[in-house]
């Protein structure tokens, strides 16, 4: 906040310190211009695995991890006594802080300080990562195409830039239908399997068990769970730097109208999963709850300390006449190995095992692996830790199930729902309304960003 | 926001000293300008050798002013930047000096010094923290005055970060957090006006309200004119107010709401240092000419 504000009422000064200013200006204009010129790396590098490797050298390998996955790298130490680790704690880019791009930037400049292999929690990462020259490519001879072939399908697809993959999903965020059994049996309600069963289900709840919800629409991760869900195409990546835009069409407005009658009679929530507000007033009111896989742990298991034996888990809704559901995709971490890295093996090694080993993913990882081996011990684990109510094959179910017509741009559409649909919805607005301001901010930010838009 | 105010002391005209004294003058100063040069200078000059050139370091003229400002999002956050300085400066103006008017006729008993104290301690508070203590303030759930967000009609706090209310929201935080110090500074400033000049008012049959209408408050002009530029400059920057508000509603309060935040998503979202460069050449430009306009109406460096 203070960058220039003494400057503002110095430099109006007396004419000689002015031209001293000036001087000094000049002074250090030419000598930055003097430094930039004399800049430019002369380390020899090596073409391999499809890209340029700096030297390989001894030394620490420097990863850089969230809170959560401190334990996968400090397991990994554990295992491996051998390798020196540098392991170092950042916000994993949570709630698109930015901070691997923002720091990325700064060590371009620099020309050194990379992470060697890095973990972020948001999926966009390769379509920024790779314009700026950090990501590796990993299909070109550094992961075999055996191990690739394990991760579930369509899980890497958000790493794809062109055809090259640039990174390694950590976990999938397919959206599932939460509900509540014990409460479900007590009301005597079946869980719907349609849309259309949903909708009426939550008409059903308002006037039976008013306050009770059937889910929640005030995330700004929303539009992922509810309108992905519906085919609607608000967002689709067609190629590294166009998108297509459409969010009236009537696979977006049927969905839009479905959530505006459900939050008009107030059973639905536009409170938001992690808002104050919701753990304090309906924490114990969530009958049906759609959401990704990590609602289980994250949101009713540490958030709303629903006790165990309660939350089940089926298939999230299809419209009526489909023959099977689509469901969306919220958010799922990802891991990227810089091109810069001087310790190309020992990353490469700490990569494979930590998106595709036992150790971590099957037994100890909070969400559901990308790796599909991985997944099935998972679920094992979950179903033995007895927390859940009844099994979770709706969870693997759906890890196929993504639609695919729905991409990770370099603009957050999270950012631009909570932007611009979620204050319009606190007025009392309705979705089906806002849904032409959301079309037209989306494509303004695309095009902010680069991108060639299609609507 | 308190940097400057040790450097208003040299701004005032003093009589020449010896030419010792002199010397010891320019050994104290010299350290500030030091860092003056490093650490605000130079860097501002860096930002002026970005705002004229591409990523390779070529000469582009107002290129980057003109990419910049046809961004669909620059008037929004020039509006909104406006909009709140309009708040903050008239807000900063009418109750700094009314409070101030007040905490020094309340003399110097231990009242004064209690209010002085509590006026400050918001100061002492780093930015991010004080805006943090407001995200508490301001969700009906948690805060300590929920009762009377409630009866103003706010139940969540979505409702009280509407986009319409931020202008207001932000004047509020930054009056709390800064306003506190300029107290003290006026009334420092009140202080000083010498004795007989207050004790003639009073011989003249002026009352309270004549006395600080058509006495004291001339006789702050430059203090006032002094705060109103530095809160400009600062008010221009606003960032860490939204920013912060941007990252606990989830994006609900704007990641450009600001020319600052804009600024920065120019630079680290979108690769664009050299368009970065040019948003805050243009902020230095705005808050300099601004405070050429006030020294030059006010007199500011006239000797007293």
């Amino acid at each position: 906040m203070s960058v220039y504000k003494p400057s503002a009422a110095q430099e109006t000064g007396t004419s000689r310190r002015r031209a001293a200013l000036l001087a000094g200006c000049a002074a250090t204009v030419l000598f930055t211009v003097a430094a930039c010129g004399s800049g430019g790396g002369t380390a020899s590098t090596t073409t391999k695995d499809g890209f340029a490797q700096a030297p390989q050298k001894d030394g620490a390998l420097t990863v850089w991890v969230d809170a959560t996955r401190m334990d996968a790298a400090k397991q990994y130490q554990q295992l491996h006594p051998g390798v020196k680790m540098n392991i170092v704690s950042y916000d994993g880019n949570a709630n698109g802080s930015n901070y691997l791009q923002t720091k990325v930037q700064l060590f371009n400049r620099t020309g050194k300080g990379w992470p060697d292999v890095v973990f972020s929690s948001q999926n966009n990462e390769a379509s920024w990562a790779v314009d700026a020259g950090f990501a590796a490519p990993l299909n070109k001879g550094l992961i075999p195409d055996a191990t690739l072939g394990g991760f579930a399908k369509g899980a890497n697809d958000v790493c794809t830039v062109d055809g090259t993959l640039y990174c390694l999903r950590n976990d999938l965020s397919q959206a599932v239908l939460w509900y509540n059994a014990p409460l479900m049996k007590k009301f005597g309600y079946t869980v719907p399997t349609t849309w259309e069963e949903y909708q009426k289900l939550g008409e059903k709840v308002a006037k039976e068990h008013p306050g009770y919800l059937v889910g929640d629409a005030g995330d700004s991760f929303t539009p992922e769970i509810y309108l992905w869900a519906s085919k609607c195409g608000a967002n689709d990546i067609t190629g590294p730097k166009s998108v297509s835009v459409n969010t009236t069409s009537e696979a977006c407005t049927k969905m839009a109208k479905l959530l505006d009658v459900l939050i008009k009679n107030k059973s639905m929530s536009i409170s938001g999963v992690f808002s104050t507000d919701f753990a304090k007033n309906e924490a114990d009111k969530v009958l049906l709850m759609p959401g990704p896989a990590w609602f289980g742990g994250a949101v009713f298991k540490d958030g709303l300390k629903t006790p165990a034996k309660q939350i089940a888990v089926a298939p999230i809704p299809q419209w009526k006449g489909e023959t099977s559901p689509s469901t969306g995709n919220v958010g799922g971490g990802t891991w990227l190995l810089s091109k810069h890295s001087a310790h190309i093996k020992a990353a490469t090694d700490f990569l494979k095992w930590v998106t595709t080993d036992d150790a971590y993913q099957g037994e100890k990882a909070p969400g559901f692996p990308a790796y599909a081996p991985a997944a099935e011990n998972w679920l094992k684990a979950q179903a033995a830790s007895g927390y859940f109510a009844g099994d979770l094959t709706a969870l693997k179910d759906a890890s196929s199930q993504v639609w695919s017509g729905w991409g990770s741009g370099q603009f957050s559409q999270e950012a631009i729902w909570a932007a611009t649909v979620k204050p319009g919805m606190t007025q009392g607005k309705t979705i089906e309304s806002l849904l032409p301001a959301w079309q037209d901010s989306i494509v303004k930010y695309a095009k902010s960003n680069g991108y060639k838009v299609s609507q | 926001m308190t940097v400057a105010h040790s450097s208003a002391g040299s701004v005032r005209g003093r009589p020449r000293g010896t030419s010792r004294e002199s010397r010891a003058g320019v050994a104290f100063v010299a350290g500030y300008v030091l860092l003056l040069i490093a650490f605000g200078v130079l860097p501002t000059c860096y930002a002026i050798y970005f705002a004229f050139t591409n990523a390779g370091g070529a000469f582009t003229g107002f290129t980057n002013f003109v990419t910049t400002a046809q961004d669909f999002r620059f008037i929004d956050s020039l509006g909104h930047v406006a909009l709140y300085l309009v708040f903050w400066l008239l807000s900063l103006v009418v109750f700094v000096v009314v409070l101030a008017l007040l905490l020094h006729r309340l003399s110097s008993g231990p009242v004064s010094q209690a209010l002085r104290f509590l006026y400050y301690i918001p100061g002492a508070l780093a930015g991010a923290a004080s805006v943090l203590v407001w995200l508490f303030m301001l969700d009906p759930t948690v805060s300590p005055v929920s009762s009377l967000l409630e009866t103003l009609g706010f139940h969540t706090f979505g409702e009280v970060i509407a986009p319409g209310n931020l202008a207001l929201l932000f004047t509020i935080i930054a009056f709390w957090t800064g306003a506190g110090g300029w107290i003290v500074v006026m009334y420092g400033a009140l202080n000083n006006i010498p004795k007989d000049v207050m004790e003639a008012a009073r011989i003249d049959g002026a009352n309270g309200w004549q006395t600080a209408w058509r006495v004291q408050i001339p006789m702050l002009r430059k203090w006032i004119v002094y705060m109103v530029i530095l809160a400009f400059a600062g008010g221009a920057q606003l960032f860490v107010e939204p920013q912060l508000l941007s990252l606990a509603s989830t994006g609900v309060a704007g990641r450009d709401y600001s020319l600052n935040q804009l600024t920065y998503d120019f630079a680290f979202q979108m690769n664009n240092i050299n368009g970065a460069a040019a948003v805050s050449v243009e902020l230095l430009v705005i808050s300099m000419s601004v405070a050429g306009v006030f020294v030059a109406r006010s007199g500011f460096f006239d000797a007293d």
